[in-house]
């Protein structure tokens, strides 16, 4: 979830009231986002820095404010102020127009080269707009917070804002190898080719993440002006010489995509936050894109579209009794500007750009359900009958853990990821012959493998508790996974239990004991041919000739026996230890 | 033992007062014998009255109790000296620690040297007789007796580490209160044999010690989150749901994400939070009709959708993930629901592992327990979400309840559950909710007035809530304090 930090005298300034911290608290929570943090600059420095960097620096108090991650309009304090001042009613939805410039439009042409990596481009202008120190950082924090949300850090669709009085249309977004791509990036006293751009940017903590964009890509992006002057490099850089500053009068705007929907909806949001800065508040020049293909397309695209809903089924969804007009008041507040139709049952709802969220029907629904509040809608309770049934599995897992604990063992609860080495090399086997599970990007040792054997984990848990009276009696019933070709997803878990007995003596007996124990709680005679019974077998985990094999009805189920000890030396243990690790699958 | 008391108290008896090493020497038994019998005399109550002695004592060193034996040893060089006189050599080696022997019976005076005889020095006896009081001494003081030896004697002995010092403790011993000839131990248990016989009539016994904690029991213990996972299985159970199928820790996108509508550029997908499965890399057998739906309502909408409007693959939707959410279980349950004819109304539940492949801290792993519970029936309004989760927490004794408007991907409504902490005085989330959007359930099949609201939360946070555990990994996995396990009261989530 997003996280807008607002200074909270200059949100009131333009709610034009002053509100207690828990009064806006409420606000926040009807509203549907959420007051996370009351705090200053000079807090978050002395808290993350310490006290001496923190002098100073502003002890203005800042509000931060989580947003829904689909509410592209509320990311700035503009767009807040805006969402609350028509949620209160004393401000009617402003309606977004394009309109045509006196003279020539500017025009962004398009050229083939560019499908090769990034292939959609929309622009627009912002005329006559009047910047000071608090719109202009809140111009930029939005760009960097669409970067980093819709535009999923830059690889979607990148921004770029320019100072337009710098710059000489008609402008052409073209594609070039890199070693063609020189010029000056914004804050850098001296041009660079593209390659060399990389190579310093690889170091920048900031932009170094949208290096791999397009770093292996065989041309990148760039966007000219008629004199040759470079606007950007998208998705990494803009030019300097277009860079943007306070008093900026008239803004160009490019996105460049490889979503081209989510491009339109990043201008589009731009655009509808910051024209108001506008001498005409609220209105956009156009700007004309010319495709590959010749095509002219008029940005930005600023939609206005109208939903029919049904008030009683609305009703119905969400579980009130309110009149379309009472409805129709809701979803207006909601910047969703709503009549009731003529026959009284169906509601007229437009969708301004600003609501890209909206899809569907049920997001108006939800709506006007937050325009009633949730909290006052009443609470009942569905009459759906059902019969409850437990999964077999789960209904076996938990009747033997309690027995087991009754026959004196205590429960571990181990990870069901682990390392290559927990079940391959420390067990005596080899990671080649295991079916296990690999997942392909662990960020430490610990999740390379889902693990094939509960075995691993609750060694480690004796490691962990050394300090303990021995012996040690524990056990575990979970799931393991192996590889299985029949399966939709090409493996399925397995439920096995795992007991070890672990003291000064290897306590086969007593593990031997539980598998008894067990067996009687399942039903299970001792007899060779319809029952159970152990073999000798062979296992490199285990110590040789101290190793049997469980027959069941004369299927295997597992093993039991003492452990080698190299695998108790692997584990960093130091005293010997029998274990018991069967499925409990076969019992269902 | 008993005998040794007896003696103790017979002695007393006779002579009003006893002294324990003097009792020992007398009845040439080891001391400790005596100390035993007194400490347990006095365990019985007031029968005897004790004071403790320190005294000092010497005692012979081996080698003092070779002279004692034997002669000291400038004696035994005497001894050994023939009227005609021996060669030094020789006597040095046929006298045991004739050195020390030949210096000392030379200060006394009793020997003489010919240093100028043939074959080298002779020793010749001075005196015709001697009185070896070194021996005396030792054999003396073997008794315990030090009478007529000076100190400086005592002093030089000590010097030829001939004795040591040791201090001793006795105990006087007197009649005390209760004295008797005929002490009977009081019993600390009553026995089989005691019942048997009746003698437990005529015993007496020792009075327990109620103050001292019992023995612990041998039992195992179960493991305090899977306690509140069975108690949450409860209430489920008791509310009607059903169990569903959670045994498969690997799933395909497609169900973990494209069929729940949750876009393919979504940042839930990035490695960044999700475990993809390398080994085995791709999932099939996917039922196409319903995927094709799918990918329709993704790329182009319907169903009253405007869609994503981005392209839908295949590919993405074919890589294996570790699931992150068990609402990839709920989508396959609903498709399976959809697919029966006519629709059933059903309430599940499930509670399993999750996997994210998160930046890890205290309250944070990479795995962890999910709880979700939902029901899909005709006509479900979002005040029975409401109330059905009302219901649910109510059960766990929350009874302050508040809903905010949230954002998720696959519900519309969607709302985050916060409930008043009393201990923190504030709001605290405690959980999400919300209703399956119809992207997500009209491409199953599901009838258009079927409405599916949904819950969730994690088993890790109540209990840790509940049991006061600041650090996750106190609580689960390996590192886990066993003994926290074995001290974990039952599980009552109403009780607080």
């Amino acid at each position: 979830m997003p996280t807008v930090a607002v200074k909270r005298d200059e949100l009131f300034q333009l709610l034009g009231k002053t509100y207690t911290d828990e009064e806006f608290d409420q606000l926040c929570f009807d509203f549907g986002v959420e007051l996370d943090e009351i705090t200053s600059e000079k807090e978050q420095i002395e808290r993350e820095q310490g006290k001496e960097k923190a002098s100073g620096a502003s002890d203005v108090v800042e509000y931060k404010i989580d947003v829904p991650a689909n509410r592209y309009d509320i990311l700035c304090i503009e767009g807040i102020s805006r969402g609350l001042l028509v949620f209160l009613e004393k401000l009617k939805a402003p309606r977004y127009t394009t309109v045509e410039p006196s003279g020539e439009k500017q025009r962004l042409t398009i050229l083939p080269s560019t499908g090769q990596v990034r292939p959609h481009a929309v622009a627009a202008v912002l005329r006559n707009i009047t910047f000071n120190q608090e719109r202009y950082k809140s111009f930029i924090d939005l760009q960097e917070k669409l970067h980093q949300n819709l535009c999923r850090r830059r690889s979607l669709v990148a921004i770029g804002t320019h100072d337009l009085d710098t710059l000489k249309g008609p402008f052409t977004y073209d594609a070039k190898p890199p070693a063609d791509i020189k010029f000056q990036p914004l804050n850098q006293t001296k041009e660079f080719t593209a390659p060399e751009l990389m190579e310093l940017y690889s170091k920048d903590a900031h932009l170094k993440q949208y290096l791999p964009i397009i770093q292996d890509k065989p041309v990148y992006p760039v966007i000219y002006d008629s004199n040759k002057v470079i606007l950007s490099m998208p998705p990494v850089i803009n030019g300097n010489h277009s860079k943007i500053t306070v008093n900026t009068k008239n803004v160009f705007i490019e996105c460049t995509a490889t979503d081209l929907h989510k491009a339109k909806t990043t201008l589009d949001t731009i655009v509808t936050m910051f024209s108001v800065y506008c001498e005409k508040q609220f209105t956009v020049e156009a700007a004309e894109v010319i495709q590959p293909d010749g095509t002219k397309i008029n940005y930005p695209s600023l939609p206005y579209r109208f939903e029919e809903v049904n008030v009683e089924r609305i009703n119905k969804q969400v579980g009130i009794d309110i009149t379309a007009e009472q409805m129709a008041k809701y979803l207006t507040k909601m910047c969703l500007v709503t009549e009731p139709l003529k026959d009284g049952q169906n509601l007229k709802v437009e969708i301004p750009p600003t609501r890209a969220d909206i899809l569907h029907g049920c997001d108006i629904m939800e709506d006007v359900a937050i325009g009633y509040g949730f909290n006052n809608i009443k609470k009942t309770i569905p009459d759906t009958n059902c019969i409850a049934n437990q999964f077999p599995l789960n209904k076996l897992t938990d009747l033997l853990r309690q027995e087991i604990a009754g026959a004196g063992f205590t429960e571990a609860l181990t990870f069901a990821l682990c390392s290559k080495d927990d079940i391959a090399g420390k067990l005596g086997n080899k990671i080649e012959d295991i079916p296990a599970v690999h997942i392909a990007n662990p960020k430490t040792l610990e999740f390379q493998v889902a693990r094939t054997t509960l075995l691993p984990g609750v060694l480690k848990t004796v490691y962990n508790n050394q300090n303990m009276p021995l012996p040690l009696k524990l056990f575990e019933i979970s799931d393991v996974v192996y590889q299985d070709p029949t399966k939709d997803v090409g493996s399925r878990n397995e439920r096995r239990l795992c007991a070890i007995h672990y003291n000064k003596t290897s306590g086969f007996e007593v593990i031997h004991g539980l598998l008894d124990r067990v067996m009687k709680l399942l039903e299970i005679p001792y007899d060779k041919t319809n029952g159970y019974y152990i073999k000798a077998s062979d296992d490199s985990t285990y110590f040789p000739g101290r190793c049997a094999e469980i027959m069941v009805n004369g299927q295997s189920i597992g093993r039991l026996g003492t452990l080698h000890p190299d695998v108790i030396t692997k584990f960093d243990l130091n005293q010997p230890c029998s274990a018991l690790d069967i499925n409990i699958e076969y019992f269902l | 033992m008993a005998d040794f008391a007896d003696l103790v108290l017979q002695a007393v008896n006779k002579n009003g007062k006893v002294d324990t090493l003097e009792l020992s020497e007398l009845q040439e038994v080891d001391h400790q014998k005596f100390v035993g019998a007194v400490k347990s005399l006095q365990s019985l109550g007031n029968i005897i009255n004790v004071e403790q002695k320190q005294l000092k004592r010497f005692k012979l060193t081996e080698e003092g109790h070779s002279v004692a034996e034997n002669g000291s040893h400038e004696a035994r060089v005497y001894s050994n000296v023939p009227p005609e006189g021996i060669t030094q050599a020789e006597i040095m080696k046929i006298v045991p620690n004739a050195k020390v022997g030949f210096s000392k019976a030379m200060s006394a005076g009793w020997i003489k040297v010919d240093k100028q005889a043939d074959g080298g020095p002779k020793v010749f006896r001075k005196v015709e007789t001697i009185e070896d009081k070194v021996e005396k001494c030792m054999q003396q003081i073997k008794k315990m007796n030090l009478e007529n030896i000076a100190d400086s004697q005592i002093a030089e002995f000590k010097k030829r580490k001939l004795v040591s010092e040791e201090k001793v403790t006795s105990y006087i011993v007197t009649k005390g209160e209760d004295f008797t000839l005929n002490v009977s131990k009081p019993e600390v248990d009553l026995t089989a044999e005691m019942i048997a016989s009746g003698s437990w009539k005529t015993k007496n016994f020792k009075p327990y010690n109620f103050d001292a904690l019992g023995v612990p029991p041998q039992g195992g213990y179960l493991h305090p989150l899977l306690k509140v996972r069975t108690q949450f299985r409860q209430i489920f159970l008791e509310m009607g749901f059903s169990e569903m199928p959670t045994n498969s820790f690997i799933e395909s996108s497609f169900w973990n994400f494209d069929a729940l509508f949750q876009p393919q550029k979504h940042p839930a997908r990035d490695a960044h939070d999700t475990f993809f499965v390398s080994d085995p890399k791709s999932a099939s057998g996917f039922p196409m009709e319903y995927l094709e739906k799918v990918k329709k309502v993704h790329s182009e909408g319907g169903y009253g959708s405007q869609g994503y409007r981005c392209e839908w693959g295949i590919e993405e939707a074919e890589k294996n993930i570790l699931r992150t959410h068990l609402t990839a279980c709920s989508a396959r349950m609903l498709y399976k629901l959809a697919q029966q004819k006519p629709f059933k109304p059903a309430k599940y539940f499930a509670i399993d592992r999750v996997f994210r492949n998160e930046t890890l801290d205290s309250t944070h792993l990479a795995e962890f327990h999910q709880i979700e519970g939902l029901v899909a029936d005709r006509n479900l309004t979002l005040g029975d979400l409401m109330g059905i989760i009302n219901e649910f927490f109510q059960k766990l004794g929350i009874t302050k309840l508040r809903f905010k408007p949230a954002f998720n991907p696959y519900t519309e409504p969607s709302m985050e559950i916060f409930s008043y902490h009393e201990g923190l005085q504030k709001w605290v989330e405690i959980g999400n909710s919300g209703v399956f959007r119809p992207e997500m359930l009209l491409p199953m099949g599901l009838p258009e007035d079927v409405s599916v609201i949904a819950w969730g939360l994690s088993t890790e946070r109540p209990t840790m809530i509940k049991y006061k555990v600041n650090n996750i990994r106190d609580l689960v996995g390996p590192k886990v304090d066993l003994q926290m396990v074995y001290d974990n009261p039952i599980c009552r989530l109403d009780k607080h």
